[in-house]
């Protein structure tokens, strides 16, 4: 581990000290964007991981009625859910697409795969908020159990941290567009690739826990301490 | 890639021309620093005339008529969450973090330029949300700093309608604003170090605000969280938090929610927050301290292993803010025993700060005399946080005036004086000029001994059994009558100590114009900040070479040196370099 070296380190002593310090070459655009990528993760998890917590603890009180389970809950059948994540998978592989063709200098490739993604991400977002309605006509209301309120309260937050993906996609491909410069789109353009991945994963966890069936919850909330 | 300019992009880039880029629409780290600065002073003086119009009411019952229960929770609670949040943690992180990161680790300026403007004007406008709350329908909300439901939310709480809301919203956007700018922190210290500027060469300001960057991070989100489901539950009707309630006779839609997990969640971030003030204010002091004592901070290592521990255990501590919450006698175990482990790095702090001092060749400046008195009352606040960490001892002494007394001792009182010895000892770098010595001592005198003034007698109190948040006492058995003498001299003593900071706002603003010329590094300090070509430093901060580090921060008093104190930039010497070898051998 460089940082436990690092930490290892006694400043005081002159020559070993110099010694390191060429590990520094400097500022690095690149360098600082997957550092400032990583911290966002890791900010992100964290905000899931809280709300998830919340959620297996609020789970335990008996006004809980989970959204899968018996015949009448909408995700004991979850195959509208599927769909949906099936759109935006599409939308993690055509970004992921789009970046091997900027690798590979493909400049068409990218403009698909990009296009795709925004695409998908777009549909995906609609889907989600079809759902939504559905989920309303079915009387399914966000007030009227927690579980409704927490599927509701998820789904909007995981949405809105897809907007902000979007807005910054658009952002990196206009400025490519405006430099004129294709080439300089890959590190960019890998770093929204690995948060797209990130979110899907971040939905497919939501996704497992919101289509789960009471006992389920109650066996992980019961790991949790609840 | 204008908005997302690195630190060592040639100066023309966004070097500021007018106006209005200068100053309002600036992306120097420099003048975000001291809008963020002024800012929090300017919010952190609202707090303060809050706390004097809260302790007439406590010091002299019936007498204000303007005062009423409900005016009296109001000021408490805006009082505690703008001292916590917009004055602590955006001054000592987005005033100090900014205005320090890039001039001591050698760079030209934050690494997102762009994004650090953002932030500031993220902040104002989340002050601006806050304030607003005082004018609103019902005022601000009077449901105490910690917002607990469902106290917070439901008719009877002063500001249950409007101001509540407003607060949360307020805190929402601070919690992005501080986002903006801890990603910049970070970033820039792991990214932007001028060449030869390892991490162990870093000053402990850096380590502090870095570390205390990584916890604001990782635990705002907490914060976040609890407002955002708060929000629903009051907009929306939601029962996140909101158990079965019955009130004024009606049943109210709620059912089923959690005023205890509302706790947690704050508390996972509220503990975080005592140390995301706490480390930047360990830091600056440990730089104060070896600079005016004229010696190397004693074990370097050690204080920035205790930094980083300290960071990673206080995710550990949360629910000793819970004990009386009824929770399970082996939780309370758990998180006894976590707050007790701690205080070990704590203390070896404390330790280090002190054996730094001793045969130090200490000179009493007003930053010094600023960094001793944190060093007392950052040791008293700590040790009744001991008292308190332990569930037996805190049972009784819950929601007391002891626990008031202790939090404003620790985290008050402490990076307060912290932030007056940083202020007074980076002017001359800020301003270019010299504050008045005099007028210093003076705030520095009435400062600490008017906390003291303060802050005794209200352990004492606490310790009787007056109760915390009450208006007035009315005719209560087991309180004497002169515990009332007491409230009523803690009363004059900070009427006093607030007055007292009218000298050092006159200093700071007279001495801007008639202060002495500071020259360059007057204190003789080894760090980078203090080796800028021009004082104050310009736009870019380093001319057209970025500086070269050879030595960690603190060479002091370094025996056979020309001067008492060597720059980090100064080249490693052929005879430092032979006895550097011989010490690493020995080591």
């Amino acid at each position: 581990m460089n940082i436990l070296r690092a930490l290892r380190d006694k400043p005081w002593l002159h020559p070993s000290a110099a010694a390191t310090a060429a590990q520094y070459p400097g500022p690095d655009t690149t360098a600082a964007m997957r550092i400032l990528l990583r911290f966002i993760l890791a900010i992100v998890g964290v905000l899931f991981f809280l709300f998830i917590i919340t959620f297996l603890a609020r789970s335990q009180y008996p006004d809980f009625e989970a959204l899968a389970g018996q015949p009448w809950q909408p995700f004991t059948d979850p195959s509208r859910l599927w769909f949906n994540t099936a759109l935006l998978a599409c939308a993690s592989l055509a970004i992921q697409w789009g970046l091997g063709g900027t690798r590979a200098g493909r400049l068409n490739v990218t403009v698909a795969g990009i296009s795709a993604a925004v695409f998908f991400t777009v549909l995906f977002l609609v889907a989600q908020f079809d759902l939504w309605l559905r989920l309303q006509s079915m009387g399914f209301y966000m007030a009227s159990n927690p579980a409704n309120s927490y599927f509701y309260l998820l789904t909007a937050v995981h949405g809105l941290h897809l907007i902000g993906g979007l807005v910054v996609l658009s952002n990196v491909v206009f400025r490519v567009w405006y430099d004129n410069s294709p080439e300089s789109l890959s590190a960019p353009l890998q770093l929204c690739t690995t948060y797209w991945h990130f979110l899907l994963g971040i939905w497919l966890v939501l996704f497992a826990l919101l289509t789960s069936r009471p006992e389920t919850i109650n066996a992980l909330a019961a790991m949790c301490g609840f | 890639m204008q908005n997302v300019a690195i630190a060592d992009q040639p100066d023309h880039l966004h070097d500021p021309q007018t106006f209005v880029t200068k100053y309002i629409y600036s992306q120097d780290h420099k003048v975000i620093a001291i809008q963020y600065g002024l800012t929090a002073v300017f919010v952190g003086l609202v707090a303060l005339v809050l706390s004097g119009l809260m302790r007439l009411q406590l010091g002299f019952p019936d007498t204000f008529d303007f005062i009423d229960p409900g005016a009296y929770l109001q000021f408490v609670t805006m009082h505690g969450m703008i001292m916590v949040i917009y004055l602590l943690t955006a001054l000592l992180l987005g005033g100090f973090g900014n205005y320090m990161i890039p001039l001591m680790i050698g760079a030209r300026d934050m690494v997102f330029p762009f994004m650090n403007m953002l932030s500031f004007w993220a902040y104002l406008l989340s002050v601006i949300v806050l304030l607003a709350s005082f004018f609103v329908p019902g005022g601000p909300t009077g449901a105490g700093w910690t917002l607990y439901p469902p106290q917070a939310i439901l008719d009877g709480t002063p500001g249950y309608d409007w101001g509540i809301i407003l607060m949360l919203a307020s805190l929402a956007i601070f919690i992005i604003a501080f986002t903006m700018g801890g990603l910049n922190y970070v970033t820039t210290v792991l990214q932007a170090r001028t060449h030869g500027m390892t991490l162990m060469r870093m000053p402990l300001t850096i380590w502090g605000i870095f570390t205390a960057t990584v916890l604001g991070l990782l635990a705002f989100p907490a914060l976040l969280v609890s407002a955002i489901m708060m929000m629903l539950d009051k907009t929306l009707g939601t029962s996140f938090f909101m158990p079965a309630l019955v009130s004024l006779g009606e049943n109210l839609d709620y059912s089923g929610g959690s005023p205890v997990l509302f706790q947690h969640l704050f508390w996972f971030f509220g503990h975080p927050e005592v140390y995301i003030v706490a480390l930047p204010a360990f830091g600056m002091v440990s730089d104060v301290l070896a600079t005016h004592a004229r010696k190397n901070i004693f074990g370097y290592r050690m204080m920035v292993w205790a930094i980083v521990g300290i960071g990673g255990l206080s995710f550990f501590v949360w629910a000793h803010h819970m004990y009386v919450s009824g929770m399970d006698p082996a939780f309370g175990f758990f998180f006894a025993t976590t707050t007790l482990i701690i205080a070990v790095p704590t203390a070896i702090k404390v330790y280090n700060w002190i054996l730094t001092l001793y045969r130090g060749n200490i000179h009493l400046t007003v930053p010094m005399l600023f960094a001793i008195g944190f060093i007392f009352t950052f040791t008293h606040g700590g040790l009744t946080g001991l008292f308190l960490g332990n569930v037996t001892i805190d049972l009784p002494l819950s929601d007391t005036y002891f626990v008031v007394a202790h939090f404003h001792m620790v985290m008050g009182v402490s990076p307060i004086m912290v932030l007056f010895a940083a202020i007074y000892h980076w002017y001359p770098l800020i301003t270019g000029r010299m504050f008045n010595e005099r007028l210093g001592k003076l705030h520095f005198w009435f400062t600490f001994l008017g906390t003291y003034a303060i802050y005794l007698p209200m352990h004492y109190i606490g310790f009787l059994g007056v109760p915390r948040r009450y208006f007035a006492m009315g005719s209560t058995d087991f309180i004497p009558e002169s515990a009332q003498s007491l409230n009523a001299s803690i009363t004059v003593s900070a009427l006093i100590v607030g007055l007292s900071q009218l000298i050092f706002l006159y200093n700071v603003f007279w001495s801007m114009r008639h202060g002495k010329p500071a020259g360059h590094n007057p204190w003789g300090a080894t760090t980078l900040e203090w080796q800028t070509p021009d004082v104050p430093p310009r736009h870019g901060n380093w001319g057209p070479e970025l500086p070269q580090v050879y030595r960690w921060a603190y060479d002091y008093s370094v025996p056979g040196a020309e001067q008492d104190f060597i720059p980090q930039n100064h080249p490693v010497s052929a005879s430092e370099q032979t006895s550097g070898e011989h010490e690493e051998r020995n080591s």
